[in-house]
C-alpha cells in the first residue's frame, strides 16, 4: 500500500514537473482572480477585462522573455473563502507566475495566507485601508494617506466642513479606514458629538432611515459632509435615496472612496451632480497616455460607452511594472521579480510618474472629483505632486512606529522603528 | 413678432460686426466685468470664485444667463478666441449658442472648446445669488425657494427688502415664510424686549430647521432672563414637534419596509402558504419581474414615464407562465415530498439565475425611475415622504386586496381554497385539481413578478436580486401563519416597523439579527405563527 502510494505520488509529481516545465517553455501564465458573479461583479468584471487587454497588448509586442503570456481566469464569485481556494488552485494546479486580483479587503485577507505559504506574487489594484505589507503582494491602489486623509483635508479646508458622517459597509476596509479617520479628525480638534459613524451590510437596499438620520444630523447649523466607504452595488439605492429625500451636494456633500465611473454608469447621475469622489485617476483627466488608454479600452471591449476608472489604472500600472520587472530580472521567479519591482517606475495615466516604493506601495497623485451629469468625474482639487503610499498609518497608536521596507537591507513588512524589531513576518 | 425678429437681427448683426468677440454684448456691463469674466477661462477654480464675487451687484441681473449656464455646467469657451459660449446637451446632440443673446452658433469641434469648471462652492454661491434675484419671481414656489436661500444667510438689508415685499405678497405660504424671516430679525435685534419675546414666541411654531439654529445662536448671545425663558420655551416646543414628526418618519419607514416585505412575501403566501410547496425559486420570480421592467424600458426608451404600467401586467404574465411551466414540469411530480421539492426548486433558482447571467450579463442593469416616482412630498420642512416609497406602499396594499378578492370572491379562488383544504374531497367533487394547482402556482409566481417591478424601483436589478428577498419572504409567511393571507399582511408590517424602530438604536446589521432571533424564539413558542389555521383546514 505504502509503496504504491509512494510510486503514485512520485509519478504524479514527475508528471506535474514535466507538464509544468513543458508549459513554462511555452507561456508565462497570468492568473486573474476577480469575481465575475455576485455582489462585487459590478466592479471586478471590468478589471478582469483590463488584465486580458494588457495581456493581449503585451503579446502583440512579442510577449515577455520571448514567451507569450497566457491569462488564466477564475471566478471566486464574491465569496471570500473561495478567493483562498481559487488562489491555491491558480498557484498549485495552474502554476501561474503572477496573479492580478481581489477587490474587497476581506478577499485580500483571505488570499494572504495562501499566497505567502505558496510564495506567489499578487498585484492588488484597489484603494484599501493600509495596515498591511506582504512580501508577496504589491499594492497598486491607494493607501489611506493617498485617498482618505487628503479627502478629509479637502473637505475641512475648502468646504469648511464641521460635522462628519462616516458611513460604510460593514467589513474590514471601512472599519479600519474609519478608525484612522476618527483618530485623524480628533487630532484636528473635531468634537466626538460632531461625528456620526454608521455601518450597513453588503448589498444594503433600504437606506431611508439612515439617509433621514444623516439629514437630521446635518440640519444642526454646522456644515456637514458624508465620508462614504460604502462598497459595491449598495451605492445605487443609497444615492437614489439621497436624491429622493432631496439632499443635494450643496447641502450635504458626500465624498466616496469606492464610487468611480464604473459604478456611476449604472445610476441616473442628475441628482448627484456635485457629490465628490477621491481617487488617484479619473477618466476625464487630460493626458496623452490617458487618451490612448481610453481608446484602447473602448476598442478592446467593443463598446463606445464603457468607462475607465481608478482600479483600472492601478491594474495598468501594476501590469506595466510587472512586465518591466520580469524583463529586468530575466525570469518570472517570484523572489527575483519581487526585488526587481522595487524602485520600478512607469508613466501613470494622469501625466505623472508612478514609482514602486520599498514598502510595496506606489507613489500617486491624489485627485478630488465632482460627479457630473454625464456620470464622469471632474477634478476640482489635486495634490501638487505624487504622494508615496504609507503602509502603516501614522494616526493609529498601534501602527505609528511601524514601517515596511522590502529592500535587501531590511526585508520586513512591519518593522518597529522604536524597538528595532521586525515584529511579524520573518 | 416681426418687429421682434427685426430687432434681433439688428442686434445679432451688430454683434457679428464687433471686431473682437467679447464676452458680453450689452454696453451697460462695465469693461472691468468683461475682463473679469474672461478670467473664468483660465480654469483655476479658486480664482473663479473670486472673479464671480468681485462682480458688482448692480450687474447681477444682466449676468443671470451666464450664472445659470455656469450652475448647469453648460458654460464653455472657445480655446482660440476665449469667447464664452453655452453648450446644451440633449441626448447625443449638442447645441451651441451665444450666452446673452441665445443666438445659435455653428457646432464646434470637441477639442476646440473647453468647459468652464465649477465646483460646489461656486454653485452654492451662484445659487444664493440667483435665489435672491428670484425674490420677486412670478411663481410662488420660486419665491419660497428664494426665501429659503435668503434664510441661510440673513443680512439686515435682505430683511428690509423682504419687509417691503411682504406688504404686497398674496400667497399664504410665502407670507408665512416672510414672517419667519422678519421674526428672526426681530428676535435678534429688536430694541424692545417685548417685541423680541413676541417674535421668539412666534418662531417657536416654525419648523424650519434654520429657525432652531438661529434660536440656539440667539440663546448663546442673550442674557436677559425673560428673553432666555421665551427662548427655552420656543426651543422646547420646536423639539417636541420635531420628535413627533421623527416618530411619524420612523412609522413611515417601517410601513415602507413592510410594504416591500409584503410584496416579496405575498406570492409565497400562495405557493408556500396555500399549496404547501417549499418554493426556493420564489426569489427568481421576483427577479424575472424586475428584468421584465428592464426589457420594457429598453423597448420603449422614449416612454419611461409609462413603462411601469406596461411592465406590471407583462411581469405578471412572464413570471406567471414560468411558474406554470415549473409546476407542470417539476413540482407536480414531487407532491407531498417537501425535501425533494426544496432541492428541486433550489436547483431551478440556480438555473434561472445563471440563465439571466448568460442573457443579460452578471452586471446590474439600470432601471430608470419615472419622473412621477422620484422626489418627495413635502408636508412640512422637517417631514416629507419619498414618493417612490409612498406609491409602492399603496401598490402593495392594492395587490394584497386584489389577491384577497380573487381568493374570496371568484370561482378560481373557491377552487384554490377547496384544493388546499382537502385535496381528495375537492377531487371527488369534480374539481380538476391538477389544473387548479397549475393556476395557483402561476398566480403566486405572477404576483412575485409584479413585486419585481416594484422592487426594481428601489434596489439593484441583477441576477442576485431574488436571493436577497427569499429569506425575508419565508420569514414573513412563517411568522404570519402559513396559509393565512391576513397573517402575512400583519407580519410584514410588524416586522418592517420593528426593524425600523430597532435600526436607529442598534444599526442596520444588528437590527436584522435581532428580528431574526425574535422570530426564531417566537416560532419556538408558537410554531404555527401569529394566526394559525383553525379547524379541519389546519390538517
Amino acid at each position: 500500500m505504502k509503496v504504491t502510494q509512494f510510486v503514485s505520488t512520485l509519478a504524479l509529481s514527475i508528471s506535474c514537473a514535466i507538464s509544468a516545465s513543458a508549459f513554462a517553455a511555452d507561456t508565462i501564465k497570468v492568473g486573474v482572480l476577480h469575481s465575475l458573479s455576485g455582489t462585487m461583479a459590478i466592479s471586478e468584471t471590468t478589471l478582469k477585462d483590463t488584465v486580458l487587454m494588457m495581456v493581449e497588448e503585451q503579446n502583440k509586442k512579442g510577449g515577455l522573455l520571448g514567451k507569450q503570456l497566457e491569462a488564466v481566469v477564475v471566478d471566486p464569485a464574491s465569496n471570500w473563502p473561495l478567493f483562498a481556494e481559487k488562489t491555491r488552485e491558480l498557484l498549485t494546479q495552474e502554476k501561474v507566475d503572477v496573479i492580478f486580483g481581489s477587490w474587497t479587503s476581506v478577499s485580500r485577507k483571505s488570499v494572504l495566507p495562501v499566497i505567502e505559504e505558496l510564495n506567489g506574487l499578487m498585484f492588488y489594484p484597489v484603494q484599501y485601508e493600509g495596515e498591511e505589507s506582504s512580501k508577496n503582494i504589491f499594492y497598486t491602489g491607494a493607501a489611506p494617506n493617498q485617498q482618505a486623509i487628503p479627502a478629509v483635508d479637502y473637505l475641512m479646508d475648502e468646504l469648511e466642513i464641521k460635522r462628519w458622517v462616516l458611513a460604510g459597509t460593514d467589513y474590514v476596509y471601512p472599519r479600519t479606514t474609519n478608525k484612522i479617520l476618527l483618530a485623524y479628525l480628533k487630532s484636528k480638534g473635531v468634537d466626538e458629538a460632531d461625528i456620526m459613524v454608521n455601518y450597513t451590510p453588503f448589498g444594503h437596499s433600504d437606506w431611508q432611515s439612515i439617509v433621514s438620520d444623516v439629514k437630521k444630523f446635518g440640519s444642526q447649523g454646522k456644515k456637514t459632509a458624508v465620508v462614504s466607504t460604502i462598497n459595491g452595488d449598495a451605492n445605487v439605492p443609497f444615492y437614489k435615496e439621497l436624491g429622493n429625500q432631496g439632499i443635494s451636494s450643496e447641502d450635504i456633500p458626500v465624498i466616496a472612496f469606492s464610487v468611480g465611473e464604473e459604478e456611476l454608469s449604472g445610476i441616473d447621475t442628475k441628482p448627484l451632480v456635485g457629490h465628490l469622489a477621491a481617487w488617484n485617476y479619473f477618466q476625464s483627466v487630460e493626458s496623452a497616455e490617458n487618451e490612448a488608454f481610453i481608446a484602447q479600452w473602448k476598442k478592446f471591449i467593443g463598446d463606445d460607452k464603457r468607462v475607465t476608472n481608478d482600479p483600472m489604472e492601478a491594474t495598468y500600472i501594476g501590469f506595466k511594472m510587472w512586465a518591466q520587472a520580469v524583463t529586468d530580472a530575466k525570469t518570472t521567479d517570484v523572489d527575483a521579480v519581487e526585488q526587481a519591482m522595487l524602485g520600478q517606475t512607469t508613466p501613470n495615466l494622469t501625466g505623472g510618474i508612478a514609482k514602486m516604493n520599498n514598502n510595496h506601495h506606489l507613489s500617486k497623485p491624489v485627485l478630488i472629483g465632482e460627479i457630473q451629469d454625464d456620470g464622469q468625474l471632474e477634478v476640482v482639487w489635486s495634490t501638487d505632486s505624487v504622494v508615496p503610499g504609507d503602509a502603516w498609518s501614522d494616526f493609529l497608536p498601534g501602527s505609528k512606529d511601524l514601517i515596511a521596507d522590502w529592500s535587501p537591507a531590511l526585508k520586513c513588512g512591519n518593522f518597529n522603528t522604536v524597538t528595532k524589531v521586525c515584529s511579524g513576518q520573518k | 413678432m416681426r418687429h421682434f425678429l427685426l430687432i434681433c437681427c439688428v442686434f445679432f448683426s451688430h454683434y457679428l460686426y464687433a471686431a473682437q468677440p467679447t464676452v458680453v454684448t450689452s454696453s451697460v456691463l462695465s469693461v472691468q466685468s468683461s475682463e473679469r469674466l474672461q478670467k473664468l477661462t483660465q480654469n483655476k477654480l479658486k480664482q473663479s470664485l473670486k472673479v464671480l464675487q468681485a462682480i458688482p451687484s448692480a450687474e447681477h441681473k444682466q449676468l443671470l444667463p451666464l450664472y445659470q449656464a455656469l450652475i448647469k455646467g453648460q458654460l464653455y469657451f472657445i480655446k482660440s478666441s476665449g469667447q464664452l459660449i453655452k453648450v446644451v446637451k440633449t441626448g447625443n446632440i449638442k447645441s451651441y449658442s451665444e450666452i446673452f443673446s441665445a443666438k445659435v452658433l455653428e457646432p464646434q469641434a470637441k477639442k476646440a472648446i473647453k468647459k468652464v469648471r465649477v465646483n460646489n462652492k461656486i454653485r452654492v454661491y451662484l445659487r444664493q445669488l440667483l435665489a435672491k434675484q428670484a425674490l420677486s419671481a412670478a411663481d410662488p414656489k420660486a419665491r419660497l425657494l428664494a426665501l429659503r436661500a435668503v434664510l441661510k444667510d440673513l443680512s439686515p438689508q435682505s430683511v428690509l427688502s423682504i419687509t417691503e415685499l411682504r406688504l404686497a405678497e398674496k400667497n399664504i405660504e410665502v407670507q408665512q415664510m416672510m414672517d419667519v424671516i422678519i421674526d428672526i430679525e426681530r428676535a435678534r435685534n429688536a430694541p424692545l424686549k417685548l417685541d423680541k419675546i413676541a417674535a421668539i414666541d412666534r418662531l417657536g411654531e416654525s419648523l424650519e430647521p434654520q429657525v432652531r439654529t438661529e434660536l440656539v445662536q440667539i440663546q448663546a448671545n442673550s442674557s436677559a432672563p425673560k428673553v432666555l425663558k421665551a427662548l427655552e420655551k420656543a426651543l422646547l416646543s420646536i423639539d417636541e414637534s420635531r420628535q413627533f414628526f421623527g416618530y411619524l418618519d420612523q412609522l413611515f419607514f417601517g410601513l415602507s419596509l413592510g410594504s416591500v416585505l409584503l410584496l416579496a412575501a405575498i406570492g409565497l403566501a400562495i405557493t408556500f402558504g396555500m399549496m404547501g410547496v417549499i418554493n426556493m425559486a420564489h426569489g427568481e420570480m421576483i427577479m424575472l419581474g424586475a428584468y421584465t421592467t428592464y426589457v420594457v424600458q429598453l423597448l420603449m426608451p422614449n416612454f419611461i414615464e409609462y413603462s411601469l404600467w406596461v411592465a406590471v401586467p407583462l411581469a405578471f404574465v412572464v413570471a406567471g407562465s414560468v411558474g406554470i411551466l415549473i409546476e407542470r414540469c417539476v413540482i407536480r411530480f414531487l407532491h407531498g415530498r417537501p425535501l425533494e421539492t426544496l432541492l428541486a426548486t433550489f436547483g431551478i433558482s440556480l438555473i434561472l439565475q445563471q440563465l439571466v447571467r448568460s442573457i443579460f450579463s452578471p452586471l446590474n442593469r439600470q432601471v430608470e425611475s419615472p419622473q412621477w416616482m422620484s422626489g418627495s412630498w413635502e408636508i412640512n420642512p422637517i417631514f416629507s415622504l419619498t414618493l417612490n416609497r409612498l406609491y409602492i406602499l399603496a401598490f402593495a396594499l392594492l395587490v394584497f386586496f386584489a389577491l384577497l378578492f380573487i381568493l374570496k370572491k371568484t370561482s378560481l379562488g373557491l377552487n384554490v381554497r377547496a384544493v388546499s383544504q382537502n385535496r381528495a374531497m375537492a377531487k371527488a367533487l369534480g374539481i380538476r385539481t391538477d389544473r387548479v394547482d397549475a393556476m395557483t402556482f402561476g398566480l403566486g409566481s405572477g404576483i412575485a413578478g409584479i413585486a419585481g417591478v416594484a422592487l426594481s424601483q428601489l434596489t439593484n436589478v441583477g441576477p442576485n436580486l431574488g436571493q436577497a428577498y427569499i429569506i425575508d419572504s419565508f420569514m414573513v409567511v412563517v411568522f404570519g401563519g402559513v396559509g393565512n393571507l391576513f397573517g402575512t399582511l400583519v407580519a410584514a408590517f410588524s416586522l418592517g416597523i420593528a426593524n425600523k424602530i430597532l435600526e436607529p438604536m442598534t444599526g442596520a446589521v444588528l437590527a436584522s439579527i435581532f428580528v431574526l432571533v425574535f422570530i426564531i424564539l417566537f416560532i419556538q413558542k408558537r410554531p404555527k405563527g401569529l394566526f394559525p389555521q383553525k379547524g379541519r383546514a389546519a390538517e
